[in-house]
């Protein structure tokens, strides 16, 4: 048992200082995952903070310049033109100027002081859709207080329903407090594959591997010697990310470290098993590469990271739940921003073990076969 | 970008530089042809991203699972709750009690509720009704879709109600929007374009990388450069047939964009095919460069992963808006090719030929692709030497 151990210690020592003798591989390792945390922190969020738009103002009236100047001071909408011709509207929208243009009516002033509806035409450019529908989502918001507000100066019915919105565990709704504890699992899956698939694809290709069949090592405790080194990087680069994540941003932490850290090792234990098992498949480091990206990008596009996954098609659902980061992803959020115990995270808990288990498992099982 | 002014000898002559450069694309498409892994970079994977994530990104809003607590029983608050359960956007389950919709959310079953509360019929003829409208921040996007198309959801109801001759008031001002160039709202119709652009630069970038650091670190490019060949035209040797490969797997992504997912096309197929071809051209370049600096494929991997991969994912514009970005983040965006290729692609693919976005944006391309073929074929010079 001792023995067993005193061995696999020696084969993670090795490992270690095979991945950071290189100056240039020890910088890829460690500052990429810094940097990314950074800038993907500020990148990812679908908040926008500035939504230009032009005006076409047909009315010239008191109550439209009034209306503008609410949009104005809004602070997120920013009027980069106003416009005399309608045609104008065309270019202006083709040439990405602006986002929306926003056209008011010659009637607007009359309609709205006879009491009757007045309408407020808006174009929006749909080559992002999704950016498109946040800012008119903003301009409705405008658009509400200004009636609250016409309401009180000039009479008439208030809206007798009022919807109260509440957002828990991220009461402002910044995207940015549910992005970032993501990313702890996110930025790291991709290098964890990476390196556990190439380091033994390293020694088929270099014939090293038959050297480790001379010495004393069992399968098991190989394929323990090559998990580790992973599992340790991993849990290394996560820590920069969540201080990254604390000192930086600065969103606050509900949960328990140690059930933070303790998903953390069960998805790296799981994302090394499938790192492990690829490896099992490849002779060549350039194959190992290939491979893990190939299986690292459908893992981080369709984790739920960008889009929700009860959009996806039911099949590829169903293949997400063999998906480690999708439950990383669910547990990070849920001990960082609800501070949840490790009781509400069995349903996440207990597929990253077998995942870890199982292709643990099957990759010793090949690698003895290969042995063999 | 090769060296044409390097003075004469036997060597410089044309043909003697087309027969080099085509002896080693020959030599180039037999390693390619031979190694399943090349082939299927080129061929399988731009088809199977293109299918899985075509299928898989949406950011369309359809039967978001919710629960409405219904705790008042006049035939108003019933009214409304079943609009709730008409609403494609909404799977809404009935529920009297607010302590089991929280557990509900608490365990992820559900992603909001909606709170209709016992006063509501009473305050709705005498004073502000309140739906009370709570969403799981913990994917702060779809909280926020919750809340807007709750609210939708009360006003198309007191639309109906106000149709009915119902005493409820909306307006004085309503917003009458239309969504150019994608009328039906459909988020494929710009991540189409964005996964094409993420797919060119995987397959240009990841796989002449690996190629390259590959000879450098079994030494076969030194091998190469005690023979007559320049490195200039080592250089369009491995150019040429990784951009045959490139090209092929583009068309295949353009054709499923256009027939598998009916992206609308309208521009020109000439601009679409010149700025493709361009951004390939960078691609590859980009590959060869990185390649050539660090020597090694794990690091050429890697580095491929964090300077062409996530970039063109995250700062391109392809999901995220660049111009909410703060300053310092929008000029680290402007340093990367991708976001010339996807404001490309969307104008060209969606709004049609608008010079006034295609011109920059093409002159930009051009200018990488020139700067990365001079600063690899300047790395490959110091080898030499």
């Amino acid at each position: 048992m001792f023995a067993a151990i005193f061995r696999i210690v020696a084969l993670v020592r090795k490992e270690l200082l095979a991945m950071l003798k290189d100056p240039r591989g020890r910088a890829v390792l460690f500052v990429p995952p810094a940097l990314q945390c950074l800038v993907f922190g500020y990148v990812v969020n679908y908040d926008l903070n500035q939504v230009t738009y032009a005006a076409y103002d047909r009315d010239h009236s008191a109550t439209s310049s009034e209306f503008l100047a609410s949009l104005d001071g809004s602070g997120v909408f920013q009027r980069v033109a106003n416009l005399d011709r309608a045609a104008d509207a065309k270019t202006i929208i083709d040439e990405r100027r602006v986002l929306l243009v926003v056209q008011i009516d010659q009637d607007f002033e009359r309609r709205l002081l006879s009491g009757q509806l007045a309408n407020l035409q808006v174009i929006a450019d749909g080559r992002n859709s999704n950016t498109a529908g946040t800012a008119l989502n903003y301009l409705n918001t405008v658009v509400d207080s200004f009636n609250a507000s016409w309401w009180t100066t000039h009479g008439g019915g208030g809206p007798p329903i009022r919807v109260w919105a509440r957002t828990w565990y991220n009461s402002n709704l910044e995207t940015r407090r549910s992005i970032l504890p993501s990313l702890i699992g996110t930025l790291t899956i991709a290098e964890v594959l990476l390196m556990t698939a190439m380091s033994i694809a390293r020694e088929k290709e270099e014939g090293t591997f038959d050297q480790l069949l001379v010495t004393p090592f069992r399968p098991a405790e190989i394929m323990v010697g090559k998990a580790l080194p992973s599992l340790l990087v991993g849990l290394s680069q996560s820590s920069v990310i969540l201080l990254v994540a604390q000192l930086w941003f600065r969103i606050p932490f509900a949960g328990s470290f140690l059930t933070l850290y303790l998903g953390l090792v069960l998805f790296l234990l799981a994302a090394s098993g499938v790192g492990l098992l690829l490896s099992a498949l490849v002779s060549t480091m350039q194959q190992a590469l290939l491979l893990s990206f190939l299986v690292a990008m459908p893992f981080t596009l369709l984790s739920g990271l960008l889009t929700p996954l009860s959009s996806m098609p039911e099949v590829l659902q169903d293949f997400s739940l063999i998906n480690p980061l999708r439950y990383m992803i669910d547990i990070a959020r849920r001990v960082y921003l609800e501070g949840v115990g490790l009781d509400r995270l069995a349903f996440d808990l207990w597929p990253l073990a077998v995942t870890a288990l199982l292709s643990l498992s099957i990759g010793a099982w090949v690698f003895r076969r290969q042995l063999g | 970008m090769n060296a044409t002014a390097m003075g004469s000898s036997p060597h410089d002559s044309l043909s003697g530089r087309v027969m080099r450069i085509w002896a080693l694309v020959k030599k180039e498409m037999r390693q390619i042809l031979r190694d399943p892994s090349s082939i299927a970079v080129g061929m399988v994977l731009p088809l199977a991203l293109i299918l899985l994530f075509g299928y898989g990104l949406s950011l369309d809003v359809k039967n978001i699972p919710v629960a409405v607590v219904l705790e008042d029983t006049s035939p108003d608050a019933t009214e409304l709750a079943s609009t709730f359960q008409l609403s494609p956007y909404f799977h809404a389950r009935l529920m009297t009690s607010m302590a089991q919709a929280q557990e509900l959310v608490l365990t992820r079953q559900i992603d909001g509720i909606i709170r209709i509360r016992p006063d509501f019929s009473r305050k709705i003829r005498n004073g502000v009704a309140v739906v009370q409208v709570v969403a799981h921040g913990g994917d702060a996007n779809r909280a926020r879709i919750i809340q807007t198309y709750a609210q939708g959801t009360v006003a198309q109801w007191s639309i109906r109600r106000e149709a009915q001759g119902q005493d409820v008031t909306i307006g004085p001002v309503i917003v009458r929007d239309r969504l150019w160039f994608n009328e039906a709202n459909e988020s494929r119709y710009f991540l189409v374009p964005g996964l094409v652009v993420l797919i060119m630069t995987v397959l240009g970038a990841l796989l002449t990388a690996l190629v390259v650091a590959r000879e450098w670190e079994q030494g076969t490019f030194e091998a190469l450069f005690v023979t007559p060949v320049r490195a200039g035209e080592i250089l369009l040797g491995k150019v040429f047939p990784y951009l045959g490969l490139g090209i092929f797997g583009l068309l295949l992504c353009m054709l499923a964009a256009r027939f598998l997912f009916q992206v609308p096309f309208r521009g020109s197929l000439w601009v679409l095919s010149v700025s493709s071809l361009l951004y390939l051209l960078v691609a590859l370049a980009l590959g060869l460069f990185i390649s050539s600096t660090v020597k090694a494929q794990f690091v050429a991997g890697l580095l491929t992963v964090v300077g062409a991969f996530l970039p063109a994912l995250m700062l391109s514009g392809f999901i995220f808006d660049l111009n909410s970005l703060p300053v310092a983040i929008r000029i680290i965006t402007y340093v990367f090719p991708a976001r010339y290729y996807v404001a490309l692609l969307q104008t060209v693919l969606l709004a049609g030929d608008v010079w006034a976005v295609i011109l920059p944006n093409l002159a930009m391309l051009a200018g990488f692709a020139t700067l990365l073929f001079v600063l690899t074929r300047l790395g490959f010079k110091k080898q030499l030497g």
